[in-house]
């Protein structure tokens, strides 16, 4: 008896360990995909013509059109920052802090954090369902057939304007969160005006901006390539397009996450 | 000339097609039938390099396509056209980019000529002044003439035609099937069509091929697939429900 359920057991380790290989395999191959997708985006980028006129309707889809959500949701939380950093400062009294805390967090890391989420949740699903469905009602084999480069036509210009318009977006959350932070601020926690300004500006050195847009830069590589990757692989029908459009949010979230946490180690380690 | 040899191809561990031959000769209009899900569709993919061999060539003019890089393999398709099933058009695109789309790309003629022959090309198919058009504002009967424009625009030697008259009502049917006929004559290519529609076929074909069980089983001009003594292929024809086919034999 004991030794039926030992070899039960280890059947059940062995399902286990069987089920985590695979789906190592498969994560493995997702990232070859995405891989294989990015040399060869890289590479159309160079073959002309440029499709200058898609480029730029896509930039202004991806980046002018985000712009009211990025502005609104910078803007409260640079309010919010404000609010809860008060709520420690105010014991120690350096209240006159918050405004470097404000500028520092949202240059550093909720600016390009929380703008690539809104962009991946945006743009990038609007990106999947897009070339899903072309996949699905066969608009991209049309494509092969005549003559054209799907990577070249649908995916070079959505590249392009994905690491054009996120670090714009990033730079342009970055200063709605900064006023958003100077409401409450000089508003309601009664900071002067030229201290709050001096305390934002005198911390904030260019690195910090920088590796701010390194990330924003790397986000928008990753929004892309999972998108357009997702959307090309999309299963048959409204069914597959749906699946496709809700994994390429979730990836894309789960990616700008983990690459966040990589990239702010790295700046902290090497650019200290 | 196309050579299909030894065609076989596996498609999520179902195979699709087993060392599947056939020949269509230049300038004739062969069409393909069988069973929806057979495998049509997928071997019309195979002969414009859509889709590519588990093993076996596909010659057109004597050169295979299955080992072609895709520079060559775009410079062979500018031979083809291809009317899809459910026309395939580019809906972020009007009618009159979705016909000129070679013309736009890949010539250096200004948007004039372009207009004139998007038009020449419309009047063929029986369409006039929906240039400006999106495919959403389309019928489907507009829609498949229109996938029909694009496909005779750079005036190809070759073109496929995947279920052309699939979601269309009886008139509008006949009437691609007529159009279908007329082009093939008029222009004088080769046009390889997949339908499991009798009447279809019938009416467009020079020669019809079966393809049932992986293979080609059956090939003939339209009167010898009639007449055809083959249980597998007289009740497919005739359409009945009970027979060798239904009952896995």
């Amino acid at each position: 008896m004991k030794k039926t359920n030992f070899a039960k057991f280890i059947l059940s380790i062995n399902g286990i360990s069987r089920n985590v290989r695979m789906q190592i395999i498969k994560f493995f191959v997702y990232l070859g995909g995405l891989t294989s997708l990015f040399a060869k985006t890289i590479f159309w980028i160079f073959i002309p013509p440029l499709r200058k006129w898609q480029t730029l309707e896509q930039m202004a889809r991806i980046g002018v059109a985000s712009s009211p959500i990025v502005l609104l949701i910078s803007f409260f939380t640079g309010m919010v920052l404000a609010l809860q950093s008060a709520y420690q400062m105010q014991k120690v009294s350096a209240e006159m802090y918050i405004a470097s805390l404000v500028a520092l967090s949202l240059t550093r890391e909720l600016g390009p954090v929380l703008t690539a989420l809104i962009v991946a949740g945006r743009c990038g699903a609007s990106i999947t369902a897009e070339v899903g469905t072309m996949k699905v009602t066969e608009q991209i084999d049309a494509l092969e057939t005549l003559s054209a480069n799907p990577i070249k036509y649908l995916v070079v210009p959505r590249f392009i304007a994905l690491v054009v318009m996120l670090p714009l977006l990033t730079i342009y959350s970055d200063f709605f969160g900064i006023i958003g932070g100077y409401v409450i601020g000089v508003g309601k926690l009664n900071i002067a005006h030229s201290m709050y300004v001096k305390m934002t500006y005198e911390p904030l050195a260019l690195k910090d901006v920088m590796t701010g847009l390194i990330k924003s830069f790397s986000f928008a590589v990753i929004i892309c390539l999972i998108s357009c990757f997702e959307g090309m692989n999309a299963d048959e029908g409204a069914e597959g397009v749906g699946r496709a459009t809700t994994s390429s949010v979730v990836r894309s979230f789960i990616m700008i996450i983990i690459v966040d946490c990589f990239l702010t180690a790295l700046f902290y380690f090497v650019m200290r | 000339m196309i050579e299909l040899i030894d065609i076989s191809k596996k498609l999520e561990g179902n195979q699709v097609l087993d060392k599947l031959n056939l020949k269509i000769e230049t300038g004739e209009s062969m069409v393909i039938i069988g069973r929806s899900g057979c495998g049509k569709s997928v071997l019309l993919k195979h002969i414009i390099g859509l889709m590519r061999p588990d093993s076996g060539r596909v010659l057109v003019d004597g050169r295979d396509i299955t080992d072609m890089n895709s520079k060559e393999l775009n410079a062979l398709r500018s031979n083809f056209g291809m009317l899809f099933q459910g026309a395939a058009l580019f809906d972020s695109l009007s009618v009159l980019e979705n016909v000129g789309f070679r013309h736009i790309e890949y010539t250096n003629e200004n948007i004039n000529e372009i207009q004139k022959k998007v038009a020449e090309c419309l009047s063929m198919v029986g369409l006039e002044g929906v240039e400006r058009l999106k495919p959403a504002a389309l019928s489907g009967g507009m829609k498949k003439r229109v996938g029909l424009a694009r496909a005779i625009a750079m005036n190809p030697r070759i073109i496929l035609f995947d279920e052309p008259t699939t979601g269309l009502d009886p008139i509008m049917g006949d009437i691609i099937n007529d159009l279908i006929r007329s082009l093939h004559e008029k222009l004088n290519i080769t046009s390889i069509t997949v339908t499991h529609d009798m009447k279809s076929a019938y009416k467009i074909a020079d020669r019809i091929a079966m393809l049932y069980d992986k293979r080609i089983i059956a090939l003939g001009t339209p009167e010898e697939i009639q007449n055809s003594t083959d249980p597998i292929v007289k009740q497919f024809i005739t359409g009945a429900a009970k027979g060798p086919i239904t009952n896995g034999a």
